[in-house]
């Protein structure tokens, strides 16, 4: 295992930020740790780096107990989201720092150095300073300088937080492909789910300290564990079970793909805005009718909001050549059919701010 | 066109701003040029020869021997403890860190007569310490340690009220990357920490030194001012004043101040050299 994390659990006085955390990345993968503000991700990755002590828990660094170990000898390659380059120091030394301390000969230092500048693409910049660097720039220079003495593990706080979002879905690309190539083993902190979406080979999913649940981000997607992964990882409607069970159309012939929960207590259903259809008239499937609110287009896809009979909003997406296709017009009456939903105890609030993909 | 130069000129003369440049520079020039300058006048009415000889008298020799020496003690040991002051302040959390804080000004509070009075008090051969450092054989008081004990209590603040902002504002980030990549400790403080805050401690060794060049009042008070034992330049420069022969007053004088003046302007300058050089590194 690449890295690996058993009972993790750490405390700011009153404040639980890591709540017995457990979980592996293997070997040679990109894994991202998502979650909201609070939910503990940076705090795990800086006691995996050794940054910060655990009150209680093991790490484990390619198959070694690190525990105990201190920063320095834990071969991490760390990038935090506002760069952290040494700045009276150039380009080349930034990058040679960590071969330096490791007692490197000085030949070896410049070809490695070069060997990373290239791969960063910034082979003529050795001899600047990073005050006339631009952010992008800064922060390839940060991960040429983590990767420099070859650590086990590369761990990155965030590491497009402080870049504007032309460079930082730039550097997403970039850092995938990178990984393609170098192969170390990444754990990477953010809060934004496409960025996690884009870049990673797997997801844990964060929530007040505690792991929600972890697998591949397109499994995640379609196969959510709670309302709060259902909730972060996409725009999603929740609906209370009486408009499910008071929907127009159902009939013997056509049951509702229901699979209720054998418990009791009260229920939500959880339907994605893209797995709704729109039609002019009921075609006889389980659905509701509805009242078209607005209409807002949005480049390839649309954005309808409409209002339930019963008088719930919803949220539905279309393409646009489906949009077209239908060629609605506000305040229309239109029937609304869902493909897929999911069922899930209500968690009484609202878990997630609205994270709109 | 000379016309049209001249009205520019005239009307330019009665604009607001150029009335309140005249009034700073005239204001600067009373305050300070002048009286420089008529002290160097002085200095050197009788010509360069008595100049020269007042300052090379044994007693004037000896005065500046002491203040360079005790000035070169106290601003190293002010400089150590002022860098791992700061250190102490800004990185650790302790009880009484916001007093501490506080502390570190009082010697601007104090008046230098008074921490002088202190020191005597404290150290003085009846003194809670100084007893008993005297029944070991050493003086404090009316002797150099004193003299340097008093010159470290005036210029204490300044190197950690320089470096305490730059540390602050620098950042923990730098150090911790370093520390992941392998540096120690001192190597981390070398290498990341110190080059970082080097303006602010330069700045702040150079205060200690202007300030404990020109130390006078609780010099007064703990040296007992014994003539080319515990004199400093300040010292004679006060005893001569009043003597025979202030020739040698105004010569120690434009000396002190001219050390001192060249040093600030030199400080100034190196700054600006090395902020161009590195092109405004300050981010």
């Amino acid at each position: 295992m690449g890295i690996a994390v058993r009972n993790l659990s750490k405390r700011f006085g009153s404040f639980q930020a890591v709540d017995n955390v457990s979980f592996e990345v293997p070997e040679g993968q990109l894994v991202a740790l998502l979650g909201p503000s609070g939910s503990g991700k940076s705090t795990i990755l800086r006691i995996i780096a050794g940054l910060e002590p655990a009150d209680s828990g093991e790490v484990e660094l390619t198959g070694e107990d690190a525990t105990n170990l201190p920063v320095q000898r834990r071969g991490v390659g760390f990038v935090f989201q506002h760069y952290a380059l040494f700045r009276h120091m150039t380009v080349r030394q930034n990058v040679a720092f960590g071969l330096e301390v490791k007692k490197v000969p000085k030949p070896e230092i410049q070809r490695r150095v070069d060997e990373l500048l290239d791969l960063i693409q910034l082979a003529g910049y050795a001899g600047r300073y990073p005050s006339q660097l631009s952010g992008g720039q800064r922060q390839r220079v940060a991960l040429a300088r983590a990767l420099a003495p070859r650590p086990k593990v590369l761990l990155l706080d965030e590491p497009f937080g402080a870049l504007d979002s032309r460079v930082r879905d730039e550097l997403r690309t970039w850092l995938r492909k990178l990984h393609d190539e170098v192969h170390v083993t990444s754990l990477f902190v953010t809060h934004d789910q496409q960025e996690a979406f884009e870049v990673s080979d797997q997801i844990v999913v964060l929530n007040k300290g505690k792991i929600e649940q972890m697998g591949p981000p397109q499994w995640l997607y379609e196969h959510p564990a709670s309302p709060f992964v259902t909730e972060f990882l996409g725009a999603v409607n929740v609906l209370p079970l009486d408009s499910v069970l008071s929907m127009d159309e159902v009939r013997e012939e056509a049951p509702l793909p229901l699979d209720l929960p054998s418990q009791d207590g009260p229920v939500m259903i959880y339907v994605r805005p893209h797995d709704l259809d729109v039609l002019r008239e009921s075609d006889g499937r389980p659905g509701w009718f509805a009242n078209l609110r607005r209409l807002t287009p949005l480049g390839g896809l649309v954005r309808l909001e409409l209002r339930l009979h019963g008088g719930t909003d919803i949220l539905v997406q279309l393409t646009r050549e489906r949009s077209q296709e239908l060629g609605l017009v506000e305040s229309e009456d239109v029937f609304v059919v869902p493909r897929n939903w999911k069922v899930f105890h209500d968690p009484g609030e609202s878990l997630v701010p609205d994270y709109v993909i | 066109m000379s016309s049209v130069g001249g009205k520019r000129l005239r009307s330019s003369i009665f604009r607001p701003q150029s009335l309140l440049i005249g009034v700073v520079v005239l204001w600067f020039a009373a305050l300070i040029l002048v009286p420089t300058l008529a002290l160097a006048n002085k200095a050197l009415e009788g010509g360069f020869r008595p100049f020269w000889n007042a300052i090379l008298s044994s007693d004037a020799r000896r005065a500046f021997a002491l203040t360079i020496g005790i000035t070169a003690l106290a601003t190293v040991v002010n400089t150590l403890f002022g860098l791992a002051f700061a250190m102490v302040l800004v990185r650790q959390r302790f009880w009484g860190r916001a007093l501490a804080d506080g502390i570190v000004d009082l010697p601007f509070a104090v008046s230098p007569i008074i921490a002088g009075l202190m020191l005597v008090i404290v150290y003085g051969p009846n003194g809670w310490l100084g007893s008993s450092l005297a029944s070991l054989g050493w003086r404090v008081v009316y002797s150099w340690p004193g003299m340097v004990l008093a010159t470290l209590f005036v210029t204490l603040p300044f190197v950690v009220r320089e470096v305490v902002p730059v540390l602050r504002e620098f950042g923990i980030d730098q150090e911790e990357v370093a520390r992941t990549l392998g540096a120690g400790r001192w190597r981390t403080f070398w290498q990341v920490t110190l080059p970082s805050i080097r303006w602010g401690l330069a700045y702040g060794v150079t205060l200690t030194v202007a300030r404990s060049l020109g130390e006078f009042g609780a010099l007064l008070v703990v040296s007992g001012n014994i003539l080319g034992r515990t004199q400093t330049a300040t010292l004679y420069i006060h005893d001569t004043i009043e003597g025979f022969e202030p020739e040698g007053a105004y010569a120690a004088s434009v000396v002190l101040a001219g050390i001192s003046f060249v040093l600030l302007i030199g400080m100034e300058q190196l700054r600006k050299y090395v902020e161009v050089r590195e092109s405004g590194q300050s981010e």
